[in-house]
């Protein structure tokens, strides 16, 4: 991991994401939300976690973003433009920024390298899966079932 | 010479404020989704960062954090678009100003 491919990387990620807040087309939007993960999926590739990497590149650009771009299609007659803007949010947005920004600069114990690691395969990650986490595995597929049919449930057409 | 943890949490932060910017300034429902989505994104960020630069990162505990974490924003993102839908059915608007039925 070296700087360059970082800042990069930090560079990509962050333009894709204010372009995804504050673009007006909604599909541009949505777009630049689907380049904003493949720049996360980097960072997950450089801090050596590629199985989450993976995963997101799968689940949000996959199936999130698509979700996304279909409901945009779904409910279009309603302008595919955004006309309000909030200007409280930017403030309130901006002082958050800073504040996040002041606390992690004077927290002296962040400024370290990383360790040497041994690699994380996949295999050590199936492992953890099916024993130390079994029950929150079990729990995440059934909230995941739960929520789908539910979603299903809720844009069902009314019959009367 | 290789990037530190604080470089890591400040483009947390930055990715943080970005997602807030959205989810409070945009009056779209969609918006505010992908605002919503961009913040937990922040959150898997800072999870595999503190996980990366622990003292002894032989426990995969950050990752199984991440993992869950994007498990349940994919259920979250399926209930939000699902209502999103449905609102506009109803409503024939996506416009949260609009939708003020509750309102004293």
């Amino acid at each position: 991991m070296n700087n360059a491919a970082f800042i990069l990387v930090a560079i990509l990620t962050l333009a894709a994401a204010l372009a995804a807040a504050t673009l007006r087309k909604l599909m541009h939007a949505a777009l630049s939300f689907a380049a904003a993960l493949v720049g996360l999926a980097a960072f997950f590739f450089l801090l050596g976690a590629e199985f989450v990497g993976l995963a997101l590149v799968f689940i949000y650009i996959g199936a999130v973003a698509v979700l996304i771009v279909f409901t945009i299609l779904l409910t279009r007659r309603d302008v595919g433009k955004d006309r309000g803007f909030n200007w409280a949010g930017v403030l309130i947005a901006l002082a958050v920024f800073c504040g996040l920004t002041w606390s992690i600069l004077k927290t002296q114990s962040l400024s370290i390298v990383a360790p040497h690691i041994r690699a994380l395969t996949v295999k050590r990650i199936g492992e953890a899966l099916m024993t130390g986490y079994v029950w929150p595995l079990q729990c995440v597929g059934l909230l995941l079932t739960a929520a789908l049919i539910g979603a299903l449930i809720l844009v069902m057409e009314e019959k009367r | 010479m290789t990037p530190t943890l604080q470089a890591f949490v400040l483009v947390s932060g930055a990715l943080f404020s970005i997602g807030l910017l959205a989810a409070l300034s945009r009056r779209h429902a969609i918006f505010i989704l992908i605002g919503i989505e961009l913040m937990l994104a922040a959150a898997n960020l800072n999870f595999i960062a503190f996980w990366h630069f622990a003292p002894q990162p032989h426990q995969p505990t950050g990752v199984m954090f991440a993992i869950f974490s994007i498990a349940i924003s994919a259920a979250e993102a399926a209930i939000g678009l699902a209502m999103v839908i449905a609102v506009y059915r109803h409503y024939h608007t996506t416009n949260v100003d609009q939708l003020d039925q509750l309102k004293g």
